[in-house]
């Protein structure tokens, strides 16, 4: 089936090289904290509120705050027509696997009953829009003060006719490419998110697994040199 | 919060963050912040208020009466990113509020000729759809989401259009840039008790009697007006926030 070979990719990076990233710290006031994470064109900005006070009341969790994420992609952002505004059956999976890819470092026990609002808007999108969300989206949970026990980093790996190739444009993923978001834990390596669209062997998702780890230590650097960037310090 | 604070201090002249009556906070304007996919992009920031706009086109029928005719759609979404106040869900009045009075401005002033915006009389013309998003709002989203709108607008060039595919070739922008005829520049002026005062915080918004928008041309004259608030407005108030508005639409202006 993948007999044809991806020899050059378009924007000329090699297949192992993610976009060229940047991620600032502290871009709303208003917030609680905030950040912004741009990879290549896609352009993410994160601000969380909370924790507050959770409303409706049935969805209070006596034991723990619970973390609720809205992605929304701004009506301008997308290619092709204007997005409608408003939620879509995509936006409402991305929040579900957004808020599941924090679940497991996110360490809300000390705010029952309370809500940590994370609200995420996309500016620019060219593929990758999850993953920018999710880096941006841990960057201001970090600086909201909330307590993790790893910082996230997420990466689309795919796979363009025979090549895996990080970080796909949107260009990429139109040539029938394999899609597959990953968000790890920066130290551990343990994956919180795994998404993907297309068909690919064991061997390959294995590999792909290998490169994510190192795509999102990639990720990891830049992330943590924003956060120094707005509280210095040591880099732990 | 603090909202008789505000009101002892600005009838005393005076304001939180030190500024006179009638000064604005410092005024940014950026084009081109979502170069990618939307057809014309800016950012506004007055202060710590932060607002951006895109330009989106479609193609549509015009209306029976006006066949040569394209149109305009401005939105605004209070985005809940950009303050504790604001909440998730369809627009709510607010956000209504602040698009129609952006729209009139631009509608009423016909800074746009909606004649330029027509493909084929009578069967194909442009619409232009104006989303307008706060990123931060601390403060008089009303005069920074106009401006928002007309620098983005500004910053638009028309996409192809395709006639024989009847459709819109998005990744091929043309160097047909979209010709704005007027700048209808928005100041909202305040009032607290007997005192008038321009680009308020959020803190002095909540604390405000009345305010009016007043959409002004280059030559002075008006192309829209909101009033807001609780309190009434004597005709002479009227009278003087117009003159307000007037004097500081040029210096808004020459931010664009």
């Amino acid at each position: 089936m993948t007999t044809t070979t991806y020899k050059k990719r378009s924007d000329g990076r090699r297949f192992d090289e993610p976009r060229e990233m940047e991620a600032k710290v502290g871009v709303v006031p208003r917030a609680d904290g905030s950040a912004m994470f741009k990879a290549g064109k896609s352009l993410a900005i994160a601000a969380v509120y909370g924790p507050r006070q959770m409303n409706p009341a049935f969805m209070r969790n006596p034991k723990k705050g619970t973390l609720r994420v809205n992605y929304n992609m701004m009506a301008f952002s997308g290619s092709g027509e204007r997005v409608r505004p408003g939620p879509s059956r995509r936006s409402k999976e991305i929040n579900l696997v957004i808020e599941k890819a924090f679940e497991p470092v996110i360490d809300t026990t000390e705010f029952s009953n309370t809500a940590i609002d994370l609200y995420i808007d996309l500016i620019q999108t060219d593929a990758g829009t999850r993953c920018a969300a999710i880096n941006a989206a841990t960057l201001a949970l970090a600086d909201a003060g909330i307590n993790m026990k790893e910082m996230i980093s997420a990466m689309a790996i795919g796979k363009v006719h025979d090549k895996i190739c990080i970080d796909l444009t949107k260009e990429e993923e139109d040539m029938e490419a394999v899609d597959i978001p990953i968000a790890m834990t920066s130290n551990s390596g343990k994956v919180t998110l795994l998404q993907m669209d297309g068909v690919i062997s064991r061997e390959d998702l294995k590999e792909v697994l290998r490169q994510a780890r190192d795509a999102t230590l990639k990720v990891y650097e830049v992330q943590k040199k924003a956060l120094m960037e707005k509280y210095g310090g040591k880099n732990e | 919060m603090n909202k008789e604070y505000v009101k002892e201090l600005i009838k005393q002249g005076k304001r939180m963050d030190g500024r006179s009556l009638e000064e604005y906070r410092n005024i940014v304007v950026e084009y081109g912040i979502s170069p990618k996919n939307a057809e014309g992009s800016a950012r506004v920031k007055i202060g710590e208020t932060e607002v951006v706009c895109g330009i989106k086109f479609e193609v549509g029928t015009p209306f029976p009466d006006k066949p040569d005719e394209g149109t305009i759609m401005v939105n605004a979404e209070l985005s809940p990113l950009s303050s504790p106040d604001f909440e998730s869900g369809p627009p709510g009045i607010e956000s209504i509020e602040l698009a129609r009075v952006v729209d009139r401005g631009i509608r009423e002033s016909k800074a746009i000729d909606f004649k330029s915006l027509c493909i084929k009389a009578g069967e194909k013309v442009w619409m232009v759809f104006i989303d307008i998003y706060p990123v931060n709002n601390a403060g008089n989203l009303f005069d920074a989401a106009a401006l928002a709108a007309l620098a983005a607008l500004k910053d638009t060039k028309f996409p192809k259009y395709d006639e024989k595919e009847g459709k819109i070739v998005y990744d091929e922008k043309t160097k047909n840039e979209l010709k704005l005829v007027e700048l209808p520049v928005e100041v909202t002026v305040c009032k607290i008790k007997n005192t008038f005062f321009l680009d308020p915080t959020d803190e002095e918004e909540e604390a405000v009697d009345a305010r009016l928008t007043v959409a002004v041309l280059e030559d002075g004259k008006l192309a829209a007006l909101q009033k807001g608030g609780e309190d009434a407005l004597t005709p002479e108030d009227i009278d003087r926030m117009i003159e307000t508005a007037q004097k500081h639409s040029k210096i808004v202006r020459s931010k664009l």
